[in-house]
């Protein structure tokens, strides 16, 4: 299998072989893929929500990092594409004793695996993995590290797209820890791909990575400021451990700066709509009254989430 | 080329009217089959007066050559605005062929429901079936090479004309 | 065994000889320059037309994995390596497992590697015990028995006061103390430079203050303790600054780059390669230039190979996981030719950085070739292509960024004590 080295995500067709990061995506692929979902969001309301397409496939859930949501988000979209899904969630300890990840992946493609959906603590580790598998396995990255989670960024343009029709006239604004967020980091390349022409980041300096600015971003480290006129507004999930550390005086102060509550959400505009990955810290990063508000869309989110899955998988599976 | 131009679309289409008209009630939902036979069912359903919405299928997720080709570029929408469960259909697509089409639309419409009947009409039957699959109305019956396709455009004012094109790889029509 | 070297182009940056120029030895000494000593015969003569003859390279950095990670590689490979990449003397840093830390780990080491009669092995003593940062060894003992400096190599020493009493301990003798300058606390967790591609990529930065606070503490305990101190692997511009500065106050101390980071930068993880996993992180372009400006000016004295074998199932992990380190010994030569002739650094000079520079640094009787000096000699040829591939490297570790580059700077012979220890294949000599 020719991989560009540059982009190994894609076939020498320039189609999308595995999904990796949508760093480097030419926008026509990030296209592709929310109109295809779009189809799919079709299938999702119906009484029978499955599809024929990947009748006969085999996809392997492979998550060295625990995270059930994101699981059975790709379970229920491969179940829908007819295919069978088979989850494992490998045991840390297998790998202290000795069994490498590429071991792990090449004992499963020897099951005739078609598809692995990776999930990894360590940034770039799906690289590895479609570096070294087969050339008929498609890898989509779940999740790795603080690197990416193309999905998440792609059902949250979805939404974006759904609510708000075009990205060339949004004002951004994503919240949070970046540092550590591999969710801001998809949704930042996305939102540039897709034309948006402002995108902020709000937080502070101890979550925002050096030289953030070089992803196209603006940085604010003034919440009230940053929300100004924004249309959309992205928070992201504190991670408890981040408390302990020193990145953080406590979660009071966090929510009391950097938390959305409705009065900080009033400087947005008047229609701006809010998203969040999940899983929330109510109280920490959203007020209860935000998150369940009107213009909360955080539970179509995770609808969408599903058609967005659909669509990567029938494209991966189909080039 | 063949030496015989092709029929008129219009013309095709009052014909397909006049046969439908007797045998289709104002209860039968017609769903078109993306693109040619969308816009078909819509001058259809204007020319039929029927009640039900006109519906929409883009059989991409359904058919049979996925494996060998992959996902459509450009998959609509799936739209069936009305529910299909004991009603009667009728399929409408531009040019029949392999009939695979065909078998995909009916996939996807049970996933719907279950519909009283269905029943298929065609503008062009151009033979050439690999499944028993038999349209109740067509428009003509047309005889074209293997390595050609028939196509239904539609200029700005709507209307329908047929065109021939190159097949540049053996796909189900 | 006397051996004739004819017709090469002699280059002894020491000395300040750059000619074409005959070498004469017997019993393993320099005897003639130019011309051969009254009734000297040769047993052999070397053709060097067209070749380059110059001391045996001195690298101040090897790792020979032994003892305790002879699955990475063995003392065997390694040498094998050295010689074939012209290096006659190298240093080995001490995070062997265990650590260098006892007399007769040295003295075992120093045996092994002289029953194997290839490159000369200085062994650089563990600092600490254990390398645990804690408590101090005994240097003076392990001096007596072949250490030739003490370090941490890349294990972290975060009490002050143990680093003050060691420098302090280690100057009552003299003896040098090496130092990776990097803040274990800045650095926690980090595995790339904290610039753009670590942002973009998500991966765990390490910042230039993790060097430049640690380099702070370094040149005041230096300063304190009158210790002769040693930096290396300085990777940038704002540690070069201090440094210059510091020298330029006139303190006692040295500083080495390795020869991979003149050649690259962040911007060579590319997608996660793992091989560009090293210590200190590949910083930016602009630390880049800034490097390979001071090793042509001399801030930096000389470059070393920080040869690091290993092995396949340490290195093919997600980058954050994957064993730190890259093989260098085979690539020393080449990579410095290369940065010479980008930069338009005279062979000369650049051949000091890896040879009589190296041997100041370590304070050794090596890196020239004047009379009656021991006959370590590497003659190259200065226009022999060659491309990197793992079957070409006699290493171990096939663990490079340089896999597939084209390089120039084929050695054809490695003389040690006037015994021919490697002959390139192709190499011709007439008997």
């Amino acid at each position: 299998m020719w991989l560009d080295p540059k982009n190994p995500q894609l076939n020498h067709n320039g189609e999308l072989h595995h999904l990796l990061s949508l760093d480097g995506l030419p926008a026509s692929i990030l296209w592709q893929i929310l109109d295809t979902a779009k189809s799919f969001a079709g299938v999702t309301e119906r009484e029978v929500k499955k599809v024929p397409l990947l009748r006969g496939k085999a996809v392997f859930n492979l998550f060295f990092e625990p995270s059930t949501r994101t699981r059975t988000t790709f379970e229920i979209a491969a179940k829908r594409l007819s295919a069978d899904v088979i989850n494992l969630a490998i045991n840390i300890s297998s790998q202290t004793k000795g069994e490498t990840v590429l071991d792990t992946v090449a004992n499963l493609a020897a099951m005739q695996a078609d598809m692995f959906i990776v999930r990894h603590a360590a940034s770039g580790a799906p690289y590895l993995i479609a570096k070294h598998v087969a050339p008929e396995i498609h890898v989509v990255n779940a999740g790795d590290g603080r690197h990416a989670h193309p999905t998440q960024g792609l059902l949250d343009m979805f939404t974006i797209r759904h609510y708000k029709h075009d990205f060339t006239q949004l004002r951004v604004a994503i919240v949070g820890d970046i540092l550590h967020s591999r969710v801001a980091r998809s949704q930042i390349q996305a939102l540039s791909s897709l034309g948006c022409p402002e995108i902020r980041v709000i937080a502070p300096k101890t979550l925002l990575p050096s030289n953030v600015e070089s992803l196209g971003v603006r940085v604010y480290h003034e919440m009230r400021e940053g929300l100004k006129d924004v249309d959309v507004v992205m928070m992201l999930r504190l991670q408890n451990e981040r408390m302990q550390g020193a990145l953080l005086a406590s979660a009071q102060e966090f929510f009391k700066y950097y938390g959305l509550t409705e009065d900080k959400l009033e400087l947005a505009k008047p229609d701006a709509i809010v998203l969040h990955p999940g899983p929330m810290n109510r109280g920490v990063e959203i007020d209860s009254s935000v998150a369940d508000g009107q213009q909360s869309v955080i539970l179509p989110q995770v609808t969408f989430g599903i058609a967005i899955r659909m669509a990567v998988m029938s494209i991966l599976a189909g080039n | 080329m063949p030496g015989k131009p092709l029929p008129d679309a219009e013309q095709l289409l009052q014909a397909l009217v006049a046969k439908m008209r007797p045998e289709v009630g104002p209860e039968t939902g017609l769903v078109g089959i993306h693109t040619g036979g969308v816009w078909l069912a819509e001058r259809l359903h204007k020319a039929l007066g029927l009640k039900t919405p006109c519906g929409a299928l883009d059989v991409s997720f359904y058919r049979d050559d996925y494996e060998r080709i992959g996902l459509h570029r450009d998959v609509k929408r799936s739209d069936i605005p009305f529910d299909v469960e004991g009603r009667p259909l009728v399929l409408v697509d531009d040019v029949l062929y392999t009939g695979r089409t065909i078998r995909a639309a009916m996939n996807e419409l049970f996933d719907y429901g279950r519909p009283q009947s269905i029943r298929l009409a065609a503008l062009i039957d151009r033979g050439g079936r690999e499944l028993p699959i038999a349209a109740q109305w067509v428009g003509a019956t047309v005889e074209v090479g293997a390595g050609e396709g028939i196509e239904l455009k539609r200029d700005e004012r709507e209307r329908l004309s047929l065109a021939l094109y190159k097949r540049s790889a053996p796909d189900v029509a | 065994m006397k051996i004739h070297i004819r017709g090469g182009r002699l280059i002894d940056p020491k000395n300040g000889i750059d000619r074409v120029q005959d070498v004469y030895i017997a019993a393993g000494k320099i005897v003639g320059i130019g011309e051969a000593p009254l009734g000297y015969t040769a047993n052999r003569i070397i053709d060097a037309t067209e070749l380059v003859v110059c001391p045996g390279l001195v690298d101040l950095s090897a790792r020979l994995r032994e003892p305790g990670f002879e699955y990475m590689a063995t003392l065997e490979s390694e040498m094998e390596a050295a010689i074939a990449g012209g290096v006659t003397s190298l240093a080995c840093p001490p995070d062997t497992d265990p650590p260098l830390d006892e007399p007769g780990l040295v003295e075992m080491l120093k045996f092994r590697a002289k029953t194997l009669n290839r490159a000369r092995v200085y062994p650089i003593g563990a600092l600490t015990q254990s390398l645990q940062g804690a408590r101090l060894t005994e240097m003076a003992e392990l001096r007596d028995s072949g250490c030739v400096a003490f370090s941490q190599a890349d294990a972290p020493l975060t009490d002050h006061q143990v680093l003050f009493l060691a420098m302090q301990y280690a100057s009552t003798f003299d003896i040098p103390v090496w130092l990776r300058p990097q803040d274990p606390a800045l650095a926690r967790n980090g595995v790339a430079h904290d610039g753009q591609v670590a942002t973009r990529l998500g991966l765990p930065p390490i910042p230039v203050c993790a060097e430049t606070a640690a380099l702070s503490i370094i040149l005041l305990l230096a300063h304190e303790t009158g210790a002769r101190v040693h930096l290396c692997r300085i990777s940038s511009a704002e540690g070069l600054e201090m440094i210059s500065r510091a020298k330029g106050q006139g303190l006692p101390i040295t500083c080495d780059i390795a020869i991979h980071h003149v050649h690259l930068s962040e911007m060579d993880i590319g997608y996660f390669d793992p091989n560009c996993r090293v210590l200190p992180p590949f910083r930016s372009e602009r630390d880049r230039e800034a490097l390979r400006r001071a090793l042509a000016e001399g801030t930096v004295d000389a470059v070393c190979s920080d040869h690091t074998p290993v092995d396949e199932d340490a290195k093919q992990l997600p980058f954050s996981e994957a064993e730190p380190g890259t093989t260098g010994l085979e690539l020393l030569l080449p990579l410095t030719l290369k940065w010479a002739s980008e930069s338009g650094v005279p062979l000369p000079i650049a051949l000091s950085r890896i040879t009589s520079d190296a041997a100041r640094v370590l304070a050794i009787d090596a890196g020239h070739l004047s009379i009656g000096s021991p006959a370590d000699v590497c003659i190259f040829d200065p226009a022999g292509y060659w491309k990197v591939t793992p079957a070409a490297l006699k290493s171990q570790g096939k663990n490079t960024p340089f896999i597939g580059y084209e390089v120039c700077g084929k050695v054809s012979y490695t003389i040690i004590d006037g015994q021919v220890v490697y002959e390139a294949a192709t190499a011709s000599s007439r008997r």
